[in-house]
Formats: structure tokens, sequence, C-alpha cells
């Protein structure tokens, strides 16, 4: 997942009577904050269409988990258990059966759509349908396991995933039958890509006009060129404070437009309580020395790297490859990404802290497993090997201001190697389609990658796996174009075992990731950390490793 | 008897060329002289930049310089300086030492010198800006002439098509070809137009301000076509090329003499605004609009980055055009001449 893409295209009122029950009751919430209020959020820009089903950006994943609901989420924890998946919809989490390939789903009793229907099979149905028929981004990687998704794949508009999903009204219960066993399939059905809708919802991109949901929230109007408003959901009950607890603040409005300075500006001033953009660079010594409180930085499993197409010369040779990952000083760009504070150099694929990951780095001076310093002699050495000096190479990077800024120090560096390198920044809207795109004979390009749950093949199946790879295609998010099918075996297997021998599994992800990083078709940079900067009357800030701030669950001073 | 000889230096005058009385002109007017003086030196200080960044700055403006250290009154400081209160978060590049030396203006957020990328950079401005004058008055002036002086079906096709390039978004084109040739050079007969080359944006700047020059000097064309001198020469059987060759150009190269400043500050403009947009200069070159981008980010803490290349802009323009309008009152009085 990305920040913000262009991957996708782009009720007003409270019933008095449904606040009650809306509200933060009992508990531990009482006694710490009360709700109310208007809780104003900025953005540079708004991230396209509100559909659950197709957004695909950061921006609208983290509001999407509090106005809809899927059968199962992340627990809205603000430690790591926050990558536990926990029964939402249904009442608790399925044991698999028949190999691991059917899971059953009793749904809870009682909830309501923000539009006052109830929930029922019906609509978990239609939901799952709706998810081939509107083409969603993820439709074919995450859903495509499910028995009948090939014909819907195929025909979207015809999609009934006949035998895939099957519902008993009587019993209230949903059953899920996937052609081959996916110990990930809880962790994708997680995520609001597979979120419940009501069975009406038009099988259409929802565009700028809000579709209800079972959360605590509801779009009451959007409008992408100025304000996205949420208000409470009166028909929601709290049913689980683990899945979807109540929120706190009556209101909540998001605004765009605002530059990255005029957005820090207004929040020193309490004009605004948060901005989802990071603050500008040359703002964070400020913020983080006057308005210290006020700051949260978390580290993220994501990554900044730089992929480099194992297609074309000159990076179709290992020695090359491995070279530019000798040759990088991490230190220096992570210095370009605002110093130490914010971001830890990294050179293999998963980020600290992620399942399967152990510290290990190749291409570090003094073969430490953490990287130290660049060993230019050695990154020398292997392109004097490869006989490839000389040649021209062109780097694509997004133009911002820090994409640009690490496009022209690896151009430094490439050309220190001897190749006669160009940068080539383009807008951010395009950049990342364009780099997938095989036709467009991208060399090598930077980009960045955010977990979209915490599994290892989220980063190295998505990325590096023969399937990801599309030639031709805007969507081939295997940029590098790598496909090693030794290793590919391996990632597949790793998968299978998720289920019967999760730690056999983790353990086989730990050597994938090693594997692909000796094969080097990226150059991994560093491990980005989040600045969260709110204003002074946003009271506990909680930050999960799945959701970041879990803004329902802040209150208003 | 009345002495009717006129004055001595009147009579001097009578004898002198149009070009003498344009220069005599010109050098009375005193404003257009002092911004003649600083284009001269802008333009000097720019092609210096190599001895700036060797002999004075010493450092290389095109490298960046993350890990850098200089010396400043004594103390040793990184280029790049990590916030030591508080959280700790963010470098700042240093600031302007206000020292003929390294770092006089500080440096940009790759650690390199502005004030030497800031010299490096005017090269760039001012030979996109120069070389998109020469292109768009060589086209200009062949169309202009050509509607004007022959009419009729060749004025209203060359019209038309003025008509068309005079509408198109300058920007929208620029930023439309600079994807398109990122994979797909544009080959315009022998010349091929890469994505990141300089000759794109001099090639769209020159092209789409064609019309802001061509269509004056077809309805000056059209103006002197009537006038008596031309109706004589035709009335003596004089040829057309005669007439286009020894009435016709003559009076219209003091029009383009006047257009060249003029076209000049627009094209500086522009070119900031395209290279500010990522086209034309590519990293690590520099051109004034990179420099001013490379500023946006550092405005709230280092405002001399973008500040110096847009006072730069601000003082080559109006030197230009204060110039631009000495030349077009020494050379041409009457006109009125205006783009943009």
């Amino acid at each position: 997942m990305r920040p913000r893409t262009t991957l996708a295209a782009l009720m007003s009122g409270i019933a008095l009577a449904g606040l009650a029950a809306s509200m933060p009751a009992g508990g531990a919430h009482a006694q710490e904050g009360t709700p109310g209020g208007t809780m104003r959020l900025l953005a540079k820009a708004a991230s396209g269409t509100i559909d659950p089903h197709i957004n695909y950006t950061l921006q609208y994943f983290q509001i999407n988990y509090m106005l809809y609901d899927g059968l199962v989420t992340f627990r809205k924890a603000g430690d790591e258990t926050g990558f536990d998946v926990v029964a939402d919809l249904a009442e608790e989490l399925p044991e698999p059966q028949n190999d691991g390939k059917t899971y059953v789903f009793k749904l809870r009793e009682g909830i309501r759509f923000s539009d006052g229907t109830d929930l029922t099979p019906e609509d978990v149905l239609a939901s799952f349908q709706r998810i081939f028929k509107v083409s969603g981004p993820t439709s074919g990687t995450f859903y495509n396991g499910i028995v009948g998704a090939d014909a819907c794949l195929e025909s979207p508009a015809d999609c009934t995933l006949d035998g895939g999903v099957v519902i008993d009204d009587a019993a209230n219960t949903v059953t899920i039958n996937l052609t081959a066993p996916d110990g990930e399939f809880l962790q994708k059905i997680a995520i609001p890509h597979a979120a419940i809708l009501p069975a009406e919802t038009p099988a259409e991109d929802a565009g700028t006009t809000p579709v209800p949901g079972t959360g605590p929230y509801m779009i009451e109007s959007y409008n992408p060129n100025e304000q996205l408003r949420m208000v409470r959901n009166p028909h929601f009950a709290e049913w689980s404070a683990d899945a979807q607890p109540a929120g706190y603040p009556d209101q909540i409005d998001y605004d765009f437009g605002l530059t990255e300075e005029a957005a820090v500006t207004a929040i020193q001033n309490g004009q605004a309580d948060w901005m989802f953009d990071p603050p500008p660079p040359d703002r964070l010594a400020e913020i983080g020395s006057r308005y210290a409180s006020q700051v949260s930085v978390h580290p993220l499993t994501a990554m900044w790297y730089a992929p480099m197409n194992t297609n074309l010369a000159p990076f179709d040779d290992v020695r090359v490859r491995q070279a530019v990952n000798y040759a990088i000083d991490r230190s220096a760009i992570v210095k370009l990404f605002g110093g130490a504070a914010l971001a830890q150099p990294a050179c293999q694929i998963l980020p600290p802290g992620f399942p399967s990951y152990v510290p290990y780095c190749p291409y570090t001076a003094g073969g430490t497993d953490t990287w130290s310093a660049p060993d230019m002699e050695k990154a020398r050495a292997l392109v004097a090997e490869s006989g490839t000096a000389g040649q021209e190479v062109t780097i694509v990077a997004e133009d911002n201001t820090v994409s640009r800024a690490i496009g022209v120090y690896l151009q430094g560096v490439l050309n220190e190697l001897g190749y006669k390198t160009s940068v080539q920044p383009i807008s951010q809207n395009i950049q990342f389609t364009y780099i997938q795109n095989t036709n467009n004979k991208v060399q090598i390009s930077i980009s960045q990658w955010f977990q979209d749950y915490p599994s290892p093949s989220n980063f190295l199946q998505v990325l590096f796996g023969c399937d990801s790879f599309t030639p031709g295609s805007d969507a081939s998010v295997n940029i590098a174009g790598f496909c090693d099918e030794a290793i590919d075996a391996k990632m597949d297997e790793a998968a299978a075992l998720t289920l019967t021998d999760p730690e056999k599994s983790a353990q086989m992800w730990t050597e994938v990731d090693h594997a692909v990083t000796d094969a080097a078709p990226a150059a991994v940079l560093f491990t980005p950390k989040r600045v969260d900067f709110v204003s002074k009357r946003v009271q506990n800030f909680t930050f999960s490793p799945q959701f970041y701030w879990i803004m329902s669950q802040s209150w208003l001073q | 008897m009345t002495d009717t000889t006129p004055p001595l230096p009147e009579k001097a005058r009578a004898a002198e060329g149009p070009w003498a009385t344009a220069w005599r002109r010109l050098k009375r007017d005193r404003a257009a002289l002092a911004a003649l003086a600083v284009l001269l030196v802008i333009l000097a200080a720019c092609l210096a930049a190599p001895l700036y960044a060797t002999y004075v700055s010493g450092t290389n403006p095109f490298a960046t310089n993350l890990n850098g250290t200089i010396t400043v009154d004594g103390k040793s400081r990184d280029v790049l300086e990590a916030s030591t209160e508080g959280l700790g978060l963010g470098l700042t590049p240093i600031g302007p030492t206000w020292q003929l030396g390294p770092y006089m203006l500080g440096a940009d957020n790759q650690g390199r010198d502005v004030a030497a990328r800031l010299l490096y950079g005017g090269r760039n401005s001012l030979f996109i800006a120069g070389a998109a004058a020469v292109l768009c008055l060589v086209v200009a002036t062949f169309v202009g002439v050509v509607a004007g002086f022959f009419g009729g079906l060749v004025d209203t096709v060359l019209s038309r098509i003025l008509d068309v390039l005079w509408a198109f978004p300058i920007f929208l084109l620029a930023i439309s070809l600079s994807i398109v040739l990122i994979s797909q050079p544009l080959l315009i007969g022998p010349f091929e137009i890469r994505s990141g080359s300089l000759a794109l944006p001099i090639v769209i700047i020159g092209v789409v301000y064609i019309p802001y020059v061509a269509r004056p000097i077809r309805n000056h064309v059209i103006t002197l076509m009537k006038s008596e001198f031309v109706t004589a020469a035709v009335g003596l059987g004089a040829s057309p090329w005669r007439i286009l060759w020894v009435d016709i150009l003559p009076n219209v190269v003091t029009r383009i003499i006047v257009f060249v400043p003029l076209m000049l500050a627009l094209n500086m403009i522009i070119e900031s605004a395209l290279s500010f947009l990522s086209i034309g200069v590519q990293p690590p070159d520099a051109s004034w609009g990179t420099i001013i981008q490379d500023g946006q980010g550092l405005l709230y803490s280092r405002p001399a980055v973008a500040l110096a290349p847009g006072i730069a802009i601000a003082v080559t323009v109006l030197a230009l055009n204060i110039f631009g309008d000495g030349v077009r009152d020494a050379l041409d009085p009457k006109s009125t001449v205006r783009i943009g």
C-alpha cells in the first residue's frame, strides 16, 4: 500500500435516540475522557473515491477502519497486539476447517448499518461479490483464492461466488470456501477492502457518495476539494472494544487543501488537531523542541527502496545490483529524510519488528548484521567484474523533495561506480504506476512500500513474487520484475505452512527474506518513522502498528 | 538676409544613420544603461561560476555533501545540522555565512553551496531564455513577414495556425511532453529531444510564443506594404523580392531587436516556472527555477535558498524590461510593443 496514490479512481444529522448508544460508556473510557466536540483533521489533498472496496490509500484506510467493519479486523490497540486479528461482525474467530479451506463465520445479532437496516448474511455475500464487481484493487491478489473467484475475475458483472461464499439465514452464518489453504486469509479479510456493506450498495465506484457502514461514525458529506465530514452513526452500539470501540469526538472534519506548512501552523494555533501529511522537514526542529509534548514518533512497518529492473541492463546482472547495495551510504539517505530520529538505515526486505524479521545485512562494511557503513571498494570491484561501467542509467524518482533528493544522491553513487546517470523526477501522481509498467523501460526507481497486513508475504511475495510481475501492465507491483523460481517455490511453501506449522513457516519466510536480499532486486534504503503532530487539546493519542493513530480513541480537552 | 543654415550639430545629426541615431538616444537613457550594466554584471558572474566554485566556495555544487563540515568563525560546523533540542527532530542546512568563501548563501537540503549553484543556475536560465528567444524570433519573423507580405490565403492559413498556438496551454504541453518523452525521444529531423534535455524547454517556450511576436510583425508588414515608399517602389517596377529585401525587412529589423530583451525577460520567467515543475534542467544541474524548487521545503528555516534565485530572476527580468524599453524608445519611438 502507498501513503496516497491514485490506484483508485476518484446523512446529515444525528438521531438523538441513537446518540447515547454510540458514545463510549462505562469502563476505562468514561474514566479517562469525555465524549464530544468536533475534531479537525487536515490533509494537503483528498485521496479519491471513498468507496471502501476500491480506495487503496493509507489516508482513507485509516478512517475506513472506524466507518466500516469486516467479519474480522485487527485489534484496536496501541501495542504489538494491534497486529492480532480479532472477531468483528463475526461472533468469534473461526477455526479453519476442511484442511484450512473452509471458514464458517457466525454473525453477531443486532448490528445495524448507519442507514438503519439490519446486518444479514445477504449483506456479507453481496459485499464479497461486490469486491469483484467493482474490480477492487486487491480482488485478484487477496481474494482470488475464494471458490468462484476465477469466474468473478473473468466476468466481474456476473460475479456470484457460487460455492465460495455460502450463507445460511436461519443459522445467521456465512461459510467461505477457498480453493487452497491460505494461512493469511483472515488478515486479508480484515482490511477495509473486505468491509461488509448493505446488499443494496450499487456495484459501481461510489466516488463521492457515502456508503453506509456499521462503524461508530458515518460520512455525512464528502467534497474532495474541500472536506470530508464524519458524524456519529446513530445506529451504532459497541459490541467489542477490541474490534470496534465507540468513538469520543461527536464529529470529525477532514479538511483538504492546506499545505503542510500551513497545517503545522494551524495545529500550533489550535485551529486544527492533526495533519495526515508528514510535517515539512524545515518545521521538524521547531515542533520537536517547542511542541515536543504534542509530537509522537513511531517506527513504521514500511520501507523506502530502490527497485532495480532485473530484466534490463545493467541491473540484469546480480553483481551490479549488489554493487549498488554495497555503495549506498544509508546514513546519508536517512539525513535526506530528516535524520536519525525519523528513519533507520535498512538493507533487508522485511522491516524491523515485523513477523519473521531477523537482522541481516550482507551489504555493509564490517560484516555485521545491521548496516553500519558503505563498502565502495567492494562495490567497484563488482562493477568491474560485471564489465558494465560506462552504461547509461536513468533513475526515475517522484517529484517531491525527499524522493528527488534521494534520486540525486543515487545519481552521485552510480556515477562514482562508473555509470552515466541521469535523474528523471516525474509527478508523484503517476510515478508509481509508471515505474511498474515494463513498456516504460525503467531501470531503477525510488519507491516506498507500507504493509497492508502484518505478514512477510505482504512484502516478499507481493513485491518480489513471480505472480506479482505482469509485463506491460501498470499494476505490476513487482517493479524489479524479479522472478526466481526457487525462491518463489519457497514462498509458496512458507505460505502453505502458515496454518499447519506456523513456526516452520516463519523460519522459511526469514530464509526467503535473506535470499531475496542476497539476490538484490532492490536496494532497501531505510525504515521510515511516522511523526504525528497533534493539537494541545487532543488527549489519549494511541498509535496502532496497523491503523497508525486510532483517531476515534482520542478525546478533545 | 536671413541665414537659413541649420546649426552644425543638427547638420551632423542629419548625416547620421538610423543606427547611430538609436545609439545616441540609448546613450541618453540612463535607466536603460544602468539596466544594461546590471545585465552585464549578472552575465559575467554567471560565466564565472566555475571560477567561483573552484577558488571561492571550494565545493562541488553538483555533489551531495550530507556528511560535510566547514569552519565558521573558528568553529567546526556540520553542513547539515541536527537539532539538539527537545526530541531532536530534523536537520537544518547551514545558513548563509555572509563571508566570501564556502556557503556564503548557505547550503540546500543536499548540503550543496547555494551561491555556487546560483551562478551555475543562472547560466542555464540565461541560455534557455536566450536560445528560446532566438528560435522564437527567427520563426516568428519568417511567419510574420510571409503572412503580411503575401496576404490572402497564405495569411489566412498562417494566422489560423498562430491562433491555435496562441491558445495552447504552455504548462500542460510541457508537462505532457516531459512525461511522454521519458521513454520515447522526440525526433525533429536530425534533432532528438529527450525528456530531460535542455532542448525541451527551449523548443516549448520558443514555439509557444511565436504568435506573440509573429502577429505584431505581420501587422507591421501590412502597414509597410501600404506605405508610400513601397507604393513608389511598386510603381517603379521593383520586383516583390527587392521590395521585401530593401523596403520591408530593414524596417522590420528594428522591431525584432526591440523584441529581444522583452522576449528574454518573458522566457526567463517561463523557464523558471518550467524548471520548478522539473521540466528542462534536470538534477543535479541547476537553474534558478530548480533552486527555488529546492528551497521550497526550506522556506521556514532557510529562506535564502529560495529567495536568492527569486531575487536573481526579479532583478534580471526587471533589468531586461528596462533595457528593452530603452531599446524600443531608441529604435522605434512610435512602437507600443509589449509582450505577455
